[in-house]
């Protein structure tokens, strides 16, 4: 299976060499990270060098009906093994004409309009190695065909191989404790990965809002997870994936300086049905201190039916956080926020700044500290985990 | 007709609103519906461009992008641009809606994310990649928004010119009026001062090189934006028009944004 799609892919970047338009890009990451408390875990470090790196290869022929991209990620890391990974993220073949697009291949799709929580992002998995923040994703082998007509855009989701979320080992950190054991992964149904997923999603633009509606119906991406141990004897948690049918609405829109969000979904399949939503607003101040610069104002909010039984910290949450744009030449950006849990009290905040050097270069800083963490919650495990990050990112 | 009574129309306003007469205002709408009309009915076209910004110490930095467009029938036109340089933001792409009186509609492609995120269009007056263009420079220029004055015949560079000022309508834009010299014998921009809502003077706008495309079509190969208060610069070329290249309502779409590269 993994053969026969190497040969797949080979033979087209083979094919497409000599091509009408053909182009490599690629960027380079250094990343130092570093905790500011004594971990729970003596396992995990105190520090963490980490270096990573991306690739992408594009080709379009056909007149540009046709194309294909290919792009592989590694990382290496300084402590932990499982964030030692390398990924396909994109390895797809797209064909449009008029009002028709299908995608067949390992592709990368995101559902969703909130800042913090994406609630309804269900296609790819979460590359949970590389960031708490949910935002990288692994990529998912796919067959999508979209038609676009004046009712709508309909993209319809046939998805043959289900991928399994890795977690950080004993060494990692920030983590789970105990530590997640993705070798003892349980699968609700017989043919664990190979359960063939499929999702219909039909979304328009109504003028200042754009609205969809999408059903998925396979293995939820968000395993359960329960005690365990593994195979030394020592405690775990085991992550089971069950099979879930979700159907949700993603609406956003532009008023003035306002912008308008919210997700909401129906999910069974994981204990008994429920549903959640999260949604808000950011209000920007256009032309702040001296003119050319932005400063928005943003508030979210989490919630869940299931409460404090939910599986997602995000069950009744409240996030405030402002967002600077300096619009300058180097394109400095801060993002910094808190989310508070209203119902046990848990704070987590989050910071995010970057600025460009030059035309190549890219300095990243994000702090994440999580405070006052509530035992039940299942951020538990990382409340001493609070970190700081500097990112260096080389593009060429 | 439609241009008639919006003739009517601004002429009374204008008229009773301020000193301008009702005769410039007439002439200075006319000449801008003929510069309109010469331009009009394109259908299509791709381009690259490329921006030096310069400060005022000199440090320069470029920018390089794709464009393009779409003429929509009694609306403003379809825009996309891709950016290829600065390379953090190679892929990114703005789509864009621009319509004649409404406030136009904008999303941005961010390719790490895969995502399209709604944009407001209320930062019109904001820095377009940090240059001294503003969002709303860029921007398709439909008639209906601004109002008319057509002020003295001029000459620039021995060309003679109508100068014509322009205000715009809509309350958030940066600028409180502009001075537009428009030549006689081609109606093509050739220098725009820009006055912001303090009536300073903040920037000027140069074309130089215009080429005339399908018999028809002028288009300057270099706009270049002068801030008088900042002292920066930024030298916007052009290269590789293409008119007619067959772009249909589908290359302007959120499927088209995620697979722009």
């Amino acid at each position: 299976m993994k053969h026969s799609l190497l040969a797949a892919v080979l033979s087209l970047v083979a094919a497409s060499a000599g091509c009408a338009y053909a182009d490599w890009r690629g960027e380079v990451s250094l990343e130092a990270r570093h905790f500011t408390s004594s971990p729970i875990d003596d396992a995990q470090p105190g520090s963490n060098l980490s270096l990573s790196g991306e690739l992408e290869y594009h080709t379009a022929w056909d007149d540009g009906r046709q194309s294909f991209t290919l792009r592989p990620f590694a990382r290496v890391d300084q402590h932990d093994d499982a964030r030692t990974h390398a990924d396909l993220r994109e390895a797809v073949w797209i064909f449009h004409e008029d009002q028709l697009e299908v995608r067949a291949g390992i592709d990368k799709v995101f559902w969703g309009v909130t800042e913090v929580y994406h609630l309804i992002d269900v296609i790819n998995q979460t590359d949970a190695l590389e960031n708490p923040d949910g935002e990288q994703k692994l990529g998912q082998p796919m067959l999508k065909v979209s038609l676009e007509k004046d009712w709508g855009t309909v993209d319809l989701f046939l998805m043959p191989w289900f991928r399994e979320r890795r977690f950080p080992s004993k060494d990692g950190r920030p983590r789970t404790q105990p530590r997640v054991a993705d070798e003892l992964a349980e699968f609700e149904n017989r043919r664990e990965e190979h359960h063939p997923d499929i999702a219909l999603r039909w979304s328009k633009n109504l003028g200042d809002w754009d609205i969809g509606v999408a059903h998925f119906h396979g293995t939820g991406r968000d395993p359960a997870l329960r005690p365990g141990i593994d195979a030394r004897g020592r405690p775990v948690l085991i992550p089971r994936y069950e099979i879930i049918h979700q159907t949700s609405l993603d609406l956003q829109g532009a008023v003035e300086s306002w912008l308008w969000k919210l997700e909401a979904l129906r999910r069974s399949g994981q204990g008994a049905t429920y549903v959640a939503a999260t949604g808000g607003f950011e209000y920007t101040f256009y032309g702040v201190f001296e003119g050319s610069t932005d400063l928005g104002a943003l508030l979210e909010i989490m919630w869940d039916e299931r409460g404090d039984r939910a599986t997602t910290p995000f069950n009744r949450d409240l996030f405030v956080g402002l967002r600077w744009v300096g619009n300058d030449v180097d394109g400095s950006e801060l993002l910094g926020g808190i989310v508070t849990d209203w119902d046990n009290g848990s704070r987590f905040m989050n910071l995010e700044a970057s600025r460009r050097f030059g035309n190549d270069w890219k300095l990243g800083l994000q702090a994440r500290f999580w405070h006052n963490i509530d035992d039940a919650d299942p951020l538990f495990g990382q409340r001493h985990d609070d970190y700081l990050e500097l990112k260096l990112t080389r593009y060429f | 007709m439609r241009a008639t009574s919006l003739l009517l129309v601004s002429s009374l306003i204008l008229a009773c609103a301020s000193a301008w007469s009702a005769p410039d205002v007439e002439r200075g709408l006319q000449i801008a519906i003929e510069a309109d009309r010469r331009d009009t009915g394109f259908h299509d076209l791709r381009a690259e461009l490329t921006m030096l910004l310069r400060n005022k110490h000199g440090e320069e930095s470029t920018r390089q992008m794709r464009s393009q467009s779409l003429e929509v029938e009694g609306d403003g036109d379809k825009t996309m641009i891709i950016f290829d340089q600065p390379r953090d933001v190679q892929g990114t792409a703005l789509l864009t809606f621009s319509h004649k009186t409404d406030a136009d509609d904008q999303w941005l492609y961010l390719p790490a994310l895969k995502r399209v995120k709604r944009i407001s269009s209320r930062n019109k007056s904001g820095p377009f990649m940090g240059s001294e263009f503003a969002y709303e420079d860029l921007a398709s220029q439909e008639v209906e928004k601004y109002t008319y004055r057509y002020i003295q015949d001029d000459t620039l560079d021995g060309m003679p010119m109508f100068l014509l000022e322009r205000d715009p309508v809509d309350e958030n834009s940066g600028y409180r009026r502009q001075l537009v010299w428009i030549d006689q014998a081609e109606y093509r921009p050739m220098k725009i001062e820009f006055y912001d809502r303090k009536d300073s003077l903040l920037k000027t706008l140069t074309f130089s090189g215009y080429k005339q495309y399908l018999d028809r079509y002028w288009r300057a190969d270099e706009m270049y934006m002068e801030n008088h208060q900042t002292g920066k610069t930024t030298l916007l070329t052009w290269l590789k028009y293409e008119f007619q290249v067959g772009l249909s309502e589908s290359d302007f779409t959120k499927n088209s944004l995620k697979r722009a590269k």
